[in-house]
C-alpha cells in the first residue's frame, strides 16, 4: 500500500496547516465581539432556555429535567449539521488557495469539522452549567462522553467529505441538504421522547438514523447515568466508520477533478 | 542513475479540459441534458505534447502570449493539475510563488498570516517560529505586524508573500508573474534574492511577460504557443525570436 504511505506522510507534513486553519476559524469567529469566547457558552444556553419555555408550554409531557434532555440532544444535532454544512463549502470556499498551490484538499474539510468540534467542547461547558443549575444527578458514566464525541466526529468527517465533493460539481447539494437536515431534525428525538413517535416510525428511526445512536448513547451516559446498550454503542462505531470510508473514498476519487470546477 | 541530474522532467504532457459547452452546475440541468443526450463537451487542449527537461540548478523561463498555457504548465509541475496524457517527474521540494498572497486571510493580522501561509506551503509551525524574524526583516514590515492584512496594499502583501515563500531555499522555485507588483526597490531585492538562490543551486521556473526579466534571470527558455512548444533553447535566442515575432505582428497590425 505505497499510495497510503505517501498519503500519510503528506498528512503529517500538513498537520500544522490543519492546526492553523482551526485556530483561524476560532479566532475569527468572535473577533471584535465584546464577550468573545463567552458566546460559545452563552449562545447555546439562551437557545436552550427559549426552547425549554416554548416546548414546556406546547406539550405538557413529563420529561424529567427537560433542560438537560433537550441540551444533550440539541448539542450533538447542531454539531453534526453545523460542521457538515461548513465542511460542504470547505473546498469551494478555498478555491483561491487550491487553484494556486498544492495542498491536500481534505485538510480544509477536516479543519471545518474540527473547529466545530472545539465549539462542541465549549458546549459541554454550557451543559455542565445546566446540570449544576438544575441540580441533576450525575453518575460516573458522565466520564464516558469522549467515546461518543469521537464517534460523532468520525461520522461528521465522513459526511463532510461526501458533501464537499458533490457540492463542487452541483451547487444543488446545499439546498437539498437544507431540506434533509430539517427532516432529520424532526426525525431525531431532540425535543420529544422517542416514545411519542408512532411505533413503526420509531423502529425506523432507531435503526437507520445515525444521530439516534449518538444521542441515545450520550443521554444514557449523562442524562440517565447508565452505560449505553451494546447495540447503540457498537452500532454507532460501525456507522461512523462506514460513513468515513465512503466519504473519504468519494473525496479522494474525485479530488483531481475539483480544480476544473471551482 | 543518470536521471538524477534532472530536477523537472516534463514528458509529452497533454492537459485536456472538458469545457462543457454550457456550464452545467445544477442537478436539474444535468439530468435533463443527460436524458436528452445533450451533454456535449467541447474538448480544449491547454497543453499538447509538451516535453522538456530541466537540470538541477538551471533557470528556465516560460514565455508566450496570454492564454498560451504558461500558467497551466506551472500548475501541472506543482501538482495542482494532473496531466491527461504524459507525465511530470519532479525531484525535490517545490515552492510555488504563484500569485502571491493567495494563502492570506484578510481578516487576520500579518503575524497570523505568516504562520498560515507558511503551513500552506508545508512548513511546520516550529519551523515558522524559527524563521519568523527573518521573514519580517526581509519584508520590512515590522511596523504593521498586527494590522489585519485587508488593510495592506497589494505591494505590501506581495512583499510578505515573497518573503514567506523564499525564506527557505527550495529545490525548485516556481514563479508566476509575481515581480510585477511591489515597488522598484523591492523588485530589485527580489531579483537579487532569486539570483542568490540560483547560485545556491535552486532550480527556477519563471513566467513573466517581461522578456527583459527572463533574459536577466534565466539561462534557458520555452516558448509556448497555443499549448504547443514553439521553441526550446537558450534564453537569449528564444527571447529574441519571440520579440521579433511580436514586433512583426505589431507591424502587421498597424498596416491593417
Amino acid at each position: 500500500m505505497n499510495v497510503w504511505r505517501i498519503r500519510i506522510n503528506l498528512f503529517l507534513k500538513y498537520k500544522d496547516l490543519l492546526r492553523e486553519l482551526v485556530i483561524r476559524d476560532i479566532k475569527l469567529k468572535y473577533r471584535r465581539s465584546v464577550l468573545g469566547y463567552l458566546w460559545s457558552i452563552l449562545n447555546p444556553l439562551f437557545i436552550m432556555i427559549i426552547m425549554t419555555i416554548v416546548f414546556s408550554m406546547m406539550f405538557r409531557r413529563n420529561i424529567e429535567n427537560y433542560p438537560v434532555y433537550l441540551f444533550t440532544g440539541r448539542m450533538l444535532f447542531e454539531f453534526t449539521t453545523g460542521s457538515t454544512r461548513q465542511a460542504m463549502n470547505s473546498v469551494t470556499g478555498n478555491a483561491a488557495l487550491i487553484k494556486k498551490t498544492y495542498v491536500p484538499k481534505y485538510i480544509f474539510t477536516l479543519a471545518k469539522v474540527t473547529s466545530a468540534m472545539v465549539d462542541l467542547i465549549f458546549n459541554l461547558g454550557a451543559l455542565l452549567i445546566v446540570i449544576i443549575a438544575t441540580r441533576a444527578r450525575v453518575s460516573w458514566t458522565f466520564l464516558l462522553f469522549p467515546l461518543v464525541i469521537v464517534q460523532i466526529y468520525i461520522f461528521s468527517c465522513g459526511l463532510g467529505f461526501f458533501l464537499a465533493t458533490y457540492n463542487v460539481f452541483f451547487h444543488d447539494v446545499l439546498y437539498i441538504y437544507n431540506a434533509v437536515t430539517t427532516a432529520w431534525m424532526y426525525l431525531t428525538p431532540i425535543f420529544y421522547p422517542i416514545e411519542s413517535l408512532p411505533e413503526n416510525v420509531a423502529i425506523v428511526v432507531k435503526t437507520v438514523n445515525p444521530l439516534y445512536y449518538y444521542i441515545a448513547q450520550f443521554r444514557d451516559m449523562i442524562y440517565l447515568g447508565r452505560i449505553p446498550g451494546w447495540r447503540i454503542f457498537w452500532g454507532g462505531w460501525v456507522i461512523a466508520l462506514i460513513m468515513f470510508v465512503i466519504g473519504l473514498r468519494v473525496f479522494l476519487k474525485n479530488q483531481d477533478k475539483f480544480i476544473l470546477y471551482i | 542513475m543518470g536521471q538524477d541530474i534532472y530536477a523537472v522532467e516534463v514528458d509529452h504532457v497533454t492537459i485536456r479540459f472538458n469545457l462543457a459547452s454550457e456550464k452545467v452546475d445544477n442537478l436539474k440541468e444535468y439530468v435533463i441534458k443527460m436524458i436528452k443526450k445533450q451533454l456535449s463537451f467541447k474538448e480544449f487542449f491547454a497543453l499538447q505534447d509538451v516535453s522538456f527537461k530541466v537540470k538541477k540548478g538551471e533557470a528556465w523561463g516560460l514565455i508566450g502570449i496570454n492564454g498560451c498555457g504558461k500558467s497551466t504548465m506551472l500548475k501541472t509541475i506543482s501538482g495542482i493539475l494532473k496531466p491527461y496524457e504524459g507525465s511530470v517527474t519532479v525531484r525535490g521540494e517545490i515552492a510555488p510563488l504563484i500569485e502571491l498572497g493567495a494563502g492570506f486571510d484578510g481578516d487576520m493580522t500579518a503575524r497570523e498570516n505568516i504562520f498560515l501561509n507558511g503551513t500552506v506551503l508545508g512548513h511546520s509551525r516550529k519551523y515558522m517560529e524559527e524563521h519568523f524574524d527573518e521573514i519580517v526583516d526581509f519584508a520590512e514590515l515590522w511596523d504593521f505586524l498586527d494590522t489585519p492584512i485587508k488593510n495592506y496594499s497589494s505591494g505590501m502583501k506581495a512583499r510578505l508573500g515573497f518573503s514567506v515563500a523564499t525564506m527557505v531555499s527550495p529545490d525548485i522555485l516556481i514563479c508566476d508573474e509575481v515581480l510585477s507588483v511591489g515597488d522598484f526597490l523591492f523588485q530589485q531585492k527580489c531579483m537579487e534574492r532569486m539570483s542568490h538562490m540560483l547560485s545556491g543551486g535552486t532550480t527556477l521556473l519563471f513566467v513573466s511577460h517581461s522578456v527583459e526579466q527572463v533574459k536577466a534571470l534565466c539561462d534557458h527558455a520555452v516558448w509556448l504557443d497555443h499549448g504547443r512548444v514553439r521553441e526550446i533553447g537558450l534564453a537569449e535566442e528564444v527571447c529574441d525570436h519571440y520579440t521579433e515575432l511580436a514586433r512583426a505582428n505589431q507591424k502587421k497590425g498597424t498596416k491593417k
